[in-house]
């Protein structure tokens, strides 16, 4: 497998005056507790992961959880307390500024929950400033992003100001300016938050066409988990500045590490989250019906079919193989059984 | 003690009123103390005592330390005085290369530097005086051989009054639309007819050079301050004092700095302008929502893009409010500024008050009024004002504007000289109309000022007499009676009360500064003028602010009525009263309460408004009828807003006061009135603006401390 595009190694952000210090002290064994009663507040407490090429990474906690901070530590918005971060082998934390602004200039790009739109340029000007910043001629900027214009489907409203556009609207512009410069890594801090849950849907829709698209490595703060749920190649569960559990949706569903993962998956629908692959009996028998079903098939959208079958299911692959066997009361059990059966 | 333990604040305040009555009643008043205290300046009494500071002799009648402090910091003003003498005078001589005598001569540092900074700014008022008025030597200069030699054949006319008129019409109309260009062009030309021209076209040239360099320095420091938190805590403290320092008093100092005329008035503007537009810059950078900040340094920025090309422009309406703030500040000290020989429209008014000649100082005054409310209007439109996209506009609607003022400017050129045909020997009207040749109504008015005492001279007398011998001077009998022990007991006993030990540490350092000088009587008058303004102020305030209340029309239209009030410059205030009530303390204390109420009932109203709609309904759903409503909802919670309107009450009334001294009044005022006029006055008029500024602290920290607190119990911020 190539280099992962993001990689950290225990990272710490701590906050207060003296934080540093108290970090080097405790080697390594951050407690929260301890910190806060000395005035440090604990952000991001020991996390290790990679992200690879292509692969969306969704950060998944609630309020105050340190998502948006180690994705803050991770752009160098803030500067980490400890650790090493390296962007496509790159040590982040030794850049100077130049070479930072270099860095966000052509590789990173990112969209805010509050849009954070400049309110005296139109959507296009908007768009278009990050090119302007890199010093590219204004005729060509705004050339391109017009076409990021099109891409997000505003086109008829470029010479808007962002006080005329409703709040989905101004959030493609935040996505399309921070596309504009054609990043390979794209940040997005709970993007979709701060709208409605029926426009809410609509860019989550959007926002997954323009993935399937782009296929860009991304990190994707939410505090929804049915969110992390729909879009995430893997999601990193956060509590407290600790990263619980960091799995794909099926496994964190299916064998939550801890506890506080448990809670959350409790009331997951699991037909649509889990694939008959996850679920199924790998063994295979020789009294299978004859329906097939694909091993990446959401449950869901197969169950009503397997439920119709009396003996079991035979599971394929893309090559038309068979992996793998269903059962239908294996389907009722996944579906209205809950725990016991998985565990 | 249940009832002690049931409102423990209480007692400790009866139990503080109780100290210091006991004080009061304890300290007798000594045989030899007499109203106005030894002045280190003037003529030795045999009573007064001495003593010597750093080689100078400060001197000060003896009194018992509980009935008046020594005045340990009299050498203060002295010292001031003498330092700055050196600074200007002896302190680093330095060689300077003399362009008239064609050698070195040798200079101070300072004074160079006052000199140069002083050919700057006369050079840059003349510039625009010559553009607007007429000669343009100082533009031809440029072109002269050596830079400054003018050439004596280049005499230009000057702008026609109509195509002024018509450029700020059209200014007005493409800031904020017709109605405002209308009032624009009527004001120009209410100011032309009646012959204020000249004058005005002189104060609003000091205004040009004035609000763009004040402009310049706050942004610039203000985003000093924004950047590094140090810079900050050592600005704050000044802007702190200059907040509440009258303007009146900063004029002083630069008189030695500077000496006299448009150019020091201009410098000492900038002082004075600064700090509101380094306030507003903080402000309005602050407010910017941080991930505003963060998309931009994601989209690239270095820290010079980031301040220009985001922080700027997404706080523009906050920075555009400082530039509000800048030019009315200017406009008002252009009028203060008479006071050390700025030409225009104050000076114009400024002699027609020591003449008492009130129909001419009306006419200046109205002329002052209309441009302030026309000035404030205009830069607050251009806050207000959003960007348009106008790239698919066609050239001409785009370039309209500029379009039409060229239009004019060859309507008005033509119209100037038709004008000479017209008014063949005598004065071109339709160029410029000069001064005292338009029409005037001062007879009038003069006419209608004698027939107001002529008729009503017993009655307004009877008031008079009333007012100052029932009222006033046992108020100023009994501030005098206070012993300063007494006084500073109550004052750091209530600053512990509402903010603990910091506070009243604070409180105690500001009143014993002011103890410790020598002007701690005079204090006190104006202590008592100020408390009579703020009290009846309030009244009448409040009073007024909640009635307006009532109905949404009245509170904004009384909220307007405010807005151009607060515009005037404060000198404005005492026309009418010295029309009433001739020169007597009771005109100067009218005028205090004219002023003082504005923020009184601003504050009242904006407090009220602010009670959320929710509370409302929750209360009318409990059924209680208006007058439970205000009682029991609206007053609690407005309560914090309408004490803030109370220290800029406070600030407004000592502001006026001090103005007042130009009527006659026995404060800190009359003495920088008098520093004014005296060579060695700087240091004196300097710390006396300190001490007029520190009263004004001593209320702000304790007000705001207060409603800061309260502010939290109550949940709102």
């Amino acid at each position: 497998m190539s280099e992962p595009v993001i990689k950290c190694e225990a990272v710490y952000k701590i906050f207060g005056e003296n934080a540093k210090k108290m970090l080097q002290d405790s080697n390594g064994n951050v407690d929260a507790k301890t910190f806060q009663e000395n005035g440090c507040i604990v952000g991001v407490n020991n996390a290790s992961f990679e992200v690879s090429k292509g692969e969306m990474l969704v950060v998944m906690g609630l309020s105050g959880s340190g998502k948006s901070t180690l994705l803050r530590c991770i752009s160098r918005l803030t500067d980490a307390t400890g650790g090493k971060i390296f962007i496509e082998g790159q040590d982040l934390l030794q850049l100077n500024n130049k070479e930072l602004i270099e860095l966000r200039r052509n590789k990173m790009g990112m969209v805010f929950q509050s849009f954070a739109l400049l309110p005296h340029k139109t959507v296009v000007e908007n768009i278009a400033f990050p090119l302007q910043i890199k010093g590219i001629k204004t005729e060509d900027s705004i050339s391109k992003a017009m076409d990021m214009v099109k891409l997000v489907g505003l086109d008829g409203r470029e010479n808007y100001f962002p006080r005329e556009l409703s709040g989905g609207q101004q959030q493609r512009v935040g996505i399309a300016r921070s596309l504009a410069v054609e990043p390979d890594i794209w940040f997005l801090d709970e993007p979709f938050s701060a709208l409605d849950p029926l426009i809410r849907k609509e860019m989550q829709d959007e926002f997954l066409r323009l993935q399937d698209k782009l296929q860009k490595t991304i990190m994707f703060i939410t505090h929804d988990f049915d969110e992390a749920l729909k879009l995430a190649d893997r999601i990193a569960i956060m509590k407290d500045g600790i990263i619980e559990q960091l799995d794909t949706p099926a496994n964190i569903v299916l064998n939550p590490a801890t506890e506080y993962v448990r809670k959350f998956t409790e009331e997951v629908p699991r037909e649509k989250v889990l694939l008959i692959g996850d679920v199924m009996d790998p063994s295979t028998n020789d009294n299978l019906g004859d329906l097939k079903v694909l091993k990446d098939e959401i449950i869901e959208n197969v169950a009503e079919k397997i439920l119709t079958q009396e003996k079991s299911v035979a599971v394929i692959d893309n090559n038309n193989k068979i992996v793998g066997s269903i059962n239908p009361t294996k389907i009722i059990n996944t579906v209205f059984g809950g725990r016991k059966n998985n565990n | 003690m249940e009832l002690i333990k049931k409102y423990p604040k209480l007692f400790q305040w009866l139990f503080l009123l109780i100290v210091f009555f006991a004080l009061c009643f304890a300290i007798d008043v000594p045989e030899t103390y007499k109203f106005i205290r030894g002045q280190a300046e003037f003529v030795k009494d045999p009573n007064q005592s001495s003593f010597v500071f750093l080689g100078k002799e400060v001197r000060y009648y003896a009194f018992d330390v509980f009935w008046r402090l020594p005045p340990l910091l009299g050498w203060l003003p002295i010292w001031i005085n003498d330092s700055l003498f050196f600074l200007m005078n002896e302190w680093m001589p330095i060689e300077f290369w003399n362009e008239d005598t064609q050698e070195f001569r040798t200079r101070p540092l300072v004074l160079q530097i006052s000199r140069n900074l002083t050919a700057f700014m006369t050079f840059l008022i003349e510039l625009i005086r010559e553009i607007l008025l007429g000669g343009l030597e100082t533009i031809v200069a440029f072109t002269s051989w050596d830079w400054i030699d003018k050439n004596p054949w280049a005499e230009l006319p000057g702008l026609p009054w109509t195509i002024v008129a018509a450029g700020s019409a059209i200014l007005a109309y493409k800031l904020s639309g017709k109605g405002l260009a209308l009032f624009a062009g009527l004001v120009m030309v209410y100011i032309s007819i009646f012959g204020q021209w000249k004058p005005s076209m002189q104060t609003l040239s000091f205004i040009l050079v004035a609000a763009p360099l004040s402009f310049i320095f706050g942004l610039g420091l203000g985003i000093a301050a924004f950047k590094s938190k140090r810079v900050e805590k050592a600005l704050y403290p000044i802007l702190l004092v200059m907040q509440t320092m009258p303007q009146y008093a900063v004029l002083v100092p630069a008189l030695v700095l500077f000496g006299v005329g448009d150019h020091a008035a201009v410098i000492i503007t900038m002082v004075v302008a600064v700090p509101p537009m380094i306030l507003l810059t903080i402000l309005g950078l602050r407010a910017i929502p941080p991930e505003v900040i963060e998309a931009g340094r994601m989209s690239g920025c270095n820290n010079w893009q980031l301040m220009f090309k985001v922080l700027i422009p997404t706080a523009r309406r906050d920075i555009l409010i400082g530039v509000n703030q800048v030019i009315m500040v200017c406009f008002s000290m252009a009028v203060i500024s008479a006071f050390i020989g700025a030409k225009g429209l104050g000076f114009n008014l400024l002699l027609a008050l020591n003449q008492l000649n009130i129909g001419l100082a009306l006419e200046a005054g109205l002329c002052i009024s209309l441009i302030a409310i026309l000035l404030d209007k205009m830069s607050l439109a251009w806050a207000n004002k959003q960007t348009d996209y106008f790239g698919n506009l066609t050239f001409f609607q785009r370039n309209k504007n500029i379009l039409f003022f060229a239009a004019t400017v060859i309507i008005g050129i033509i119209l100037a000289y038709v004008g000479t045909f017209l008014f063949k020997g005598s004065y071109n009207y339709l160029f410029e109309v000069p001064h005292n040749k338009g029409i005037s109504t001062a007879d009038f008015w003069n006419k209608g000022v004698d027939w107001i005492f002529d008729t009503f001279f017993v009655y307004i007398k009877a008031f008079n007499t009333w007012l100052i011998q029932d009222v006033l001077q046992p108020m100023r009998a009994l501030y005098l009676r206070m012993p300063a022990v007494a006084t500073i007991v109550l004052v750091v006993g209530a600053g512990y009360l509402i903010g603990g030990i910091r506070s009243a540490l604070v409180v105690c350092g500001l009143t014993l500064f002011i103890a410790f000088s020598p002007w701690w009587d005079r204090a006190l008058v104006t202590a008592y003028m100020a408390t009579f303004g703020v009290i009846v102020s309030c009244i009448i305030g409040f009073t007024v602010g909640t009635l307006c209340f009532q109905n949404k029309h009245s509170a904004s239209f009384m909220l307007g009525v405010c807005d151009i009030f607060q515009t005037f410059p404060s000198f404005v205030y005492l026309i009418p009263v010295m029309m009433l009530f001739g020169i007597t303390d009771t005109s100067v204390l009218i005028a205090v309460i004219v002023y003082a109420t504005i923020p009184a009932t601003r504050y009242t109203i904006e407090g009220l408004r602010s009670v959320p709609i929710g509370l409302h309904d929750a209360a009318t759903m409990s059924g209680v009828n208006k007058f439970q409503r205000l009682t029991k909802i609206e007053f609690p919670l407005a309560f914090p807003h309408m004490m803030l309107g109370l220290n800029q009450t406070i600030v407004f009334a000592l502001f006026m006061v001090i103005i007042g001294a130009f009527i006659g009044t026995e404060d800190l005022g009359q003495y920088i009135l008098k520093a004014l006029s005296d060579k060695k006055g700087a240091g004196i008029g300097f710390t006396l603006g300190i001490c007029v500024a520190f009263i004004g602290l001593i209320f702000d920290n304790l007000i705001r401390t207060w409603v800061e607190k309260r502010k939290k119990h109550l949940g709102i911020n």
